[in-house]
């Protein structure tokens, strides 16, 4: 008896620690290099400011969309932030913003801040609606054309070479 | 040249390390019970080392040496003297050598106050400790070097995160060190209990005061840091259920059930294994605390840059540290016949422990529930103050009640002759919790529950207070500790039923009332300070005849470019004003968030009246041995 209850414990910590283990290495788990030129998941996600959802259809109307994933404790986001502003006065192009697993009023006060690129404010409290596109680090953006095809991810802050990039594709 | 110092003082210390270790095992094999002379030598010199090592290294921020990676990445020249002395160890390198400090520090005075006890544990526990040190100077030395040089050095250092620039925080990391890291002194000493066969009484005696020590201030270091939080994060509130919070919290609750088990253990001599698992398991969690916030794995306030090479290090010596005890603790384990009667103070304290333990599991699997389901499905969840809210405080009702009986119960065969009292005192407790419905307003079942058991802890304190003083036995230690308690979640429950809160936009000369209150945005200044700017608000806040001016600070610091708000907080002994302000863009509004907290302050002495409790019954058992 004494025996089974020694191994039992043991098998626990095991556990415990494999998945820690794992944990550290969960990174590589999301492999994100596939999804360009398939069309983006099903999500919902729910708006900043208001109860309803906005959903994969509500994005059929724009020519382009970027997808972009922010944080307001995320300091590479303030970085990219004058980029996706210059973004913004671009006609051909609207930008939908995923808060991701953030206090709206944090949300809020970082927009009120550094300014509203946003067509649309959308918020991922939990993380998880983020998680169907492969994000696993902020920022992250997408860009998809009217089929909703993903057209190219970019992995960290938007730089102005992304800019161009974008600006050359939606011409 | 810094670095090349550095470097060495660290070698050097790697080298004392193994020479004590060396040494103390020849010594084991020596007849007698003395310890050779050399080994307090070495123990005191290494301490020494350590210590000059980490004066370098604050020296280097001190004097804005950009040489070393550390101080480039951490500090600026424009920063205050305090904040590039706090800056050492405001990040990860420089907080390992902290770590390293208390390790060699605990381990000489360990070594210098239990002349008492016998040899062979004594230098077991040296031993064992300084292979923990070991480890920890390989892990600096290995991937976390505060000394490793930056060529070609340059000008000017990227800053400390402004809102790690405060005097609580400057406090915060030691205060909580000592706590935590002080807490392997006992991990060693119940490892070198368990080889020596040490199982006597005796050996409570040699650790019970560092489980104080390590208690009392892991209490103060979680104090300090809820303070900051309450005044710097900005949106009023003092506690987050974030993961490292959590950490601090796990060990903790291990602690606390410790300090009562351990005086089963020294008075009736049981519990032994357990006491052993306890020692154990609070050092174990101190570590598994700082793998979670260190390797990246759960994001938090407190996770530094992130290198998974150091997770992969500290999750290998946790390893090493969990498999090692279990192993040991297997393998001397006997089973203990306890025969507890059911009504008797040793029970009590056992109550104590699974409530402590329940508050552990509680929080452990809240904290690392989401590192589960993210590895084992990849779904991402994360658990939230409504989890920890709804299973901890109801529990906490039942708690409060067992805390106020608890101490009062005899050894071996317990015979409650005051239950009328008892009753008496509930009767209390919940005519003053009606009094304060009648009077203020109304608040949920829940809160009512918590509220009375508070004032049965408290009124029973009260009452053990008048008679032990009557009798002459008087426990002041117990009694302030427990009444506190009792304090403390009065005040968090009515500090929760009464707050007001307010969020409006406004500008300049607009004025908003609501209830009895009215709020006048009165002025708008900027100002220039040595490292930031900031736009100041000045508010007049107006109840009947109160009338307070409060500014709110919107900060803009220069390096790193970072923005803080800074809340302005008026003080007083019934309530604190609480206002934060924040700018909206392209507008000249700027939306303002009012909070009216009472008993604030009363929240922080009763933890701070907690810990005195701690310290007076480490004073009284350090006069006592």
């Amino acid at each position: 008896m004494q025996k089974i209850v020694k191994t039992i414990i043991f098998l626990i910590f095991l556990f415990i620690l494999s998945i820690f283990f794992i944990g550290l290495n969960r990174d590589t788990n999301y492999n994100t290099a596939n999804q360009i030129n398939k069309e983006i998941p099903d999500f919902k996600v729910s708006y900043l400011d208001k109860e309803n959802f906005f959903i994969k259809n509500d994005l059929r109307k724009n020519n382009f969309t970027l997808i972009n994933f922010w944080a307001s404790w995320c300091a590479p986001c303030r970085i990219e932030h004058p980029i996706l502003i210059r973004l913004s006065e671009e006609k051909n192009i609207k930008i939908v913003g995923v808060n991701f697993k953030d206090k709206k009023e944090q949300a809020k006060k970082f927009l009120g801040e550094l300014g509203n690129p946003y067509d649309v404010s959308t918020k991922d409290t939990s993380g998880k609606q983020s998680v169907l596109f492969g994000i696993y680090g902020i920022p992250e953006s997408i860009l998809i054309d009217k089929q909703l095809i993903v057209i190219k991810k970019f992995v960290g802050p938007l730089s102005v070479n992304d800019l161009n990039y974008i600006k050359e594709i939606i011409k | 040249m810094i670095s090349n110092f550095g470097n060495l003082l660290l070698f050097i210390s790697v080298v004392l390390s193994l020479s004590i270790i060396y040494l103390s095992n020849k010594n084991l094999k020596l007849n007698g019970n003395q310890i050779t002379k050399n080994i307090f030598q070495l123990s005191l010199i290494q301490s020494t080392i350590v210590i000059i090592c980490f004066f370098t290294l604050i020296a280097a921020f001190i004097v804005s040496d950009f040489s070393l990676i550390t101080v480039y990445q951490n500090s600026h020249s424009m920063k205050p003297i305090l904040y590039k002395i706090t800056g050492t160890w405001g990040n990860h390198e420089g907080s390992l050598m902290l770590w390293v400090i208390i390790l060699t520090i605990f381990s000489f005075l360990f070594l210098i106050y239990n002349k008492n006890h016998p040899k062979k544990f004594r230098l077991l526990t040296l031993i064992i400790q300084n292979i923990l040190i070991l480890g920890f100077l390989f892990f600096i030395i290995i991937n976390s070097n505060p000394f490793s040089p930056l060529s070609p050095i340059p000008k000017e250092g990227l800053g400390l995160n402004p809102i790690l620039q405060d005097p609580a925080l400057a406090i915060h990391p030691p205060l909580l060190y000592i706590g935590f890291v002080g807490s392997s002194i006992y991990f060693s000493a119940a490892i070198a209990s368990l080889i020596s066969n040490y199982s006597e009484k005796n050996f409570a005696s040699s650790i019970k005061n560092w489980i104080l020590i390590s208690w009392s201030f892991q209490t103060l270091g979680i104090l300090v840091g809820s303070i900051w939080a309450y005044y710097e994060l900005g949106w009023g509130g003092f506690w987050f259920w974030d993961p490292v919070e959590n950490a601090s919290l796990l060990p903790w609750f291990a602690m606390t059930a410790l300090f009562h088990s351990i005086i089963v253990f020294e008075k009736r001599n049981l519990f032994y294994f357990w006491v052993i698992i306890l020692c154990l398991m609070t050092f174990i969690l101190s570590v598994t605390g700082t793998f979670l916030v260190r390797s990246g794995i759960l994001n938090s306030v407190h996770t530094f840059a992130s290198d998974p090479t150091r997770g992969i290090y500290i999750l290998s010596f946790l390893s090493l540290m969990i498999f090692g005890s279990v192993f040991l603790l297997f393998k001397k384990y006997k089973t203990e016949n306890y025969n507890l009667n059911q009504n008797s103070k040793e029970t009590f304290v056992l109550v104590n422990n699974w409530f402590m333990m329940f508050y552990l599991v509680t929080v452990l699997l809240g904290t690392i529930y989401p590192i589960f389901t993210d590895a084992l499905s990849q779904n991402k969840i994360s658990v939230g103050p409504p989890f920890y809210n709804a299973i901890i405080f109801p529990v906490v009702v039942i708690f409060l009640i067992f805390m106020a009986i608890g101490p009062n119960a005899s050894w071996i065969k317990n015979k409650f002759d005051n239950i009328k009292l008892y009753f008496l005192i509930l009767l209390g407790a919940i005519l003053i919790n009606l009094m304060i419905i009648l009077f203020f307003k109304n608040f949920s079942v829940l809160s009512n529950f918590i509220i009375i058991s508070a004032l049965f802890l408290i009124l029973s304190s009260l009452k053990d207070f008048v008679i032990s003083k009557k009798k002459n036995n008087l426990n002041l230690a117990r009694i302030i500790a427990h009444a506190s308690f009792g304090f403390l979640v009065l005040f968090i429950g009515l500090n929760h039923v009464f707050s007001i809160e307010k969020d409006y936009n406004m500008k300049i000369g607009e004025i908003k009332k609501f209830d009895n209150y009215s709020i006048e945005f009165k002025n708008l200044e900027l100002k220039n300070f040595t490292n930031y700017q900031a736009v100041v608000g000045e508010f007049e806040i107006l109840k009947e005849k109160d009338r307070n001016i409060l500014k709110p600070e919107i900060r803009i610091y220069s390096n790193p470019k970072t923005l803080t708000y800074e809340a302005s907080i008026k003080t007083s002994f019934i309530k604190d004003y609480y206002l934060t302000m924040s700018n909206i863009d392209r507008s000249d509004y700027y939306n303002i968030k009012f909070q009216e907290k009472p008993l604030m302050i009363w929240i922080w002495l009763s933890v701070i009246m907690i810990v005195i409790g701690g310290l007076l019954r480490f004073l009284k058992n350090a006069k006592n041995s």
